[in-house]
């Protein structure tokens, strides 16, 4: 299979997840980002097993405004570590969003996607197909599709080089 | 090219032109994190290779959020921090001196109008209040800034929000911004930038600017920035810790579009659980009762808050029910609370007062709440477990609806009592 065609299980979210839900601020004083994905969600309604059952390969799907609220990077290292591949949003908080690329974790704004999470043409476990070179979103349980952009520009190169860290690494080695 | 405020100041810092919906890199002029962000900020500042801070008197550290050291990891990541800020010889101050890093930087006049200020705190944005572009990063970001001294944004469009008319005594900075989440949502200037103006400014305090400048956020704002008027330009001349110039829109430049709000006909108001913006006036949660009132924080923790919620208490005595807890947002605000009287009458009316910390707003300690308790605070975000239990709940207001709700044990209206 093509590398930037991933299969996995949609877990499902609303929109505007918050940053306290996605790892909780009792855990702030964990400073190792290997052990952050056992608290992802841990109290997300519904959600409270994320951590016990996800696979790697398996996908987040969001609404709109996925991890607004604080700036804490454990919400971008408790899913990157966890074996969660991509996020799909439709938006994303700022501060996630730049947290997200400046750890080269890929992240796309896919259409339509908080009204098809409303509209149940996503829902936990379904299998998808995402093809992260075009953006195709596949649903494959449910034979339906959405299309996803990934990042472009300063924010793509970041991405690519692996994180801000790297880009930088390269940028002072040049 | 006209500039919005906000964009204005953006290209006051580059050395391209800065056009909205462009990448553009600027140079900051101070770039901070507290006890929590600034230990894995250090981590990403040696994997980069850096050496040294662009400019020690222009980075910082404080240690606000966990201390005083709440317990042996807290401790552990206060004392990284500190070592790190005394290797490169940047700016922090111990536990005793400091504050709530949104309260305390103002006051050292380290945030100035004009100014690109970056914080690894997405409640940076507070320092808006004197003119300053000023906004939360991650921790990567945070490191890359202390490393270069520049940082990159997508240049933001800019929502205008005027508020104009006379505010009643009963309502304050908290108001406003409650009254503009109301009409935003939490994601109504996502990606954007606020730019505040309006006579109703030169009815409030300071105080209440920086009350509003610290929930731009909870609008999914990158900054959200006042036009600087006599009263900024005075505090920060007074202040100032290094020459500053205060920047202005241009006339005639174009915004996404324009917020109006009249604060004379706003009225004491409380968001409800799990969302800053679901407003409703203060007056229909009477029936919600309280375990905790919780007075303090970036938000909500400084001299005008204190006065306000000492004006209601003196005299009287927090009801039987409740744990009301009052922590000034910084040592400036602890001494001058304390030598007005105001510690004096929170402690006769039997609240708990604390030294300086973001203490339970963010779960951290201090007023942590079990399942099922109820708290009304005057902080910024009521998420699901923001200040302890997921089953527990959070009502933000302003310092008058809370010292009324902690007479009464009930979320209640301040013209009540």
């Amino acid at each position: 299979m093509d590398q930037k065609k991933l299969r996995g299980r949609a877990w499902v979210f609303e929109d505007n997840v918050d940053t306290d839900l996605i790892y909780h601020n009792k855990y702030l004083a964990e400073t190792d980002p290997k052990k952050m994905p056992q608290f992802a969600f841990e109290y997300y309604p519904g959600k409270e097993k994320f951590a016990k059952e996800v696979k790697p390969g398996d996908f987040v799907v969001a609404g709109r405004n996925f991890g607004c609220g604080s700036s804490r990077e454990h919400a971008v290292y408790c899913l990157k570590e966890g074996g969660v591949p991509v996020v799909l949003a439709e938006s994303f908080a700022r501060i996630y969003y730049r947290n997200a690329i400046n750890n080269g974790y890929p992240v796309l704004f896919v259409k339509g996607l908080s009204q098809g999470i409303k509209d149940g043409k996503i829902v936990d476990g379904d299998e998808l197909e995402v093809d992260l070179a075009t953006g195709t979103i596949t649903n494959l349980t449910q034979k339906t599709s959405f299309h996803g952009d990934a990042v472009a520009d300063l924010e793509n190169e970041i991405m690519t080089a692996g994180g801000l860290i790297p880009y930088l690494k390269a940028q002072v080695a040049q | 090219m006209k500039h919005t405020l906000p964009s204005a100041i953006l290209a006051s810092r580059s050395q391209t032109p800065v056009r909205e919906g462009e990448i553009c890199a600027v140079r900051v002029d101070f770039a901070f994190a507290n006890d929590i962000t600034a230990p894995p900020a250090i981590r990403a500042f040696r994997e980069m290779g850096a050496q040294g801070v662009f400019d020690p008197g222009r980075c910082a550290i404080l240690p606000d959020h966990f201390t005083p050291n709440k317990d042996m990891a807290a401790a552990q990541q206060a004392k990284e921090a500190r070592d790190f800020a005394r290797e490169q010889g940047l700016r922090y101050w111990e536990v005793g001196r400091v504050g709530v890093e949104h309260a305390f930087l103002p006051e050292q006049g380290l945030i100035l109008p004009g100014d690109v200020v970056v914080g690894a705190d997405s409640h940076t944005c507070t320092g808006g209040a004197l003119g300053a572009f000023a906004t939360g990063l991650g921790s990567t970001d945070l490191a890359a800034a202390w490393a270069l001294g520049e940082t990159w944004f997508l240049v933001p469009p800019t929502l205008r929000v005027t508020v104009e008319g006379r505010p009643s005594p009963w309502v304050g900075g908290k108001d406003v911004v409650l009254a503009l989440l109301e009409r935003l949502g939490v994601q109504g200037a996502r990606y954007k930038a606020l730019e505040f103006s309006g006579e109703a400014f030169a009815h409030l305090t300071l105080d209440d600017r920086f009350t509003v400048a610290n929930m731009a956020v909870e609008c999914g704002a990158k900054a959200g920035v006042f036009v600087p008027d006599a009263p900024i330009l005075a505090y920060a001349e007074a202040r100032k810790a290094r020459p500053f110039h205060p920047i202005y829109p241009d006339e005639g430049a174009s915004y996404e579009a324009v917020v109006e709000i009249d604060a004379g006909s706003l009225e004491p108001l409380v968001a409800a659980p799990p969302s800053p913006a679901a407003v409703r006036p203060a007056k229909t949660f009477a029936d919600v009762t309280v375990d905790q009132v919780f007075i303090g924080s970036c938000t909500n923790g400084r001299l005008r808050d204190l006065e306000l919620a000492a004006g209601l208490l003196k005299g009287r005595r927090v009801a039987d029910s409740v744990r009301c807890v009052v922590i000034p947002a910084s040592y400036e605000v602890f001494k001058e609370a304390l030598r007005r009287g105001y510690i004096a009458t929170f402690v006769e009316a039997g609240a708990v007062v604390s030294t300086p910390s973001c203490g339970p707003c963010l779960g951290g300690h201090l007023g942590i709440l079990a399942a099922g308790e109820r708290c009304l605070a005057t902080s910024n975000r009521n998420f699901t477990g923001r200040m302890g239990h997921p089953e527990s709940e959070v009502y933000l207001a302003g310092p008058l609806v809370a010292a009324a709700t902690a007479l009464t044990g009930r979320i209640t209206d301040p013209r009540e009592v």
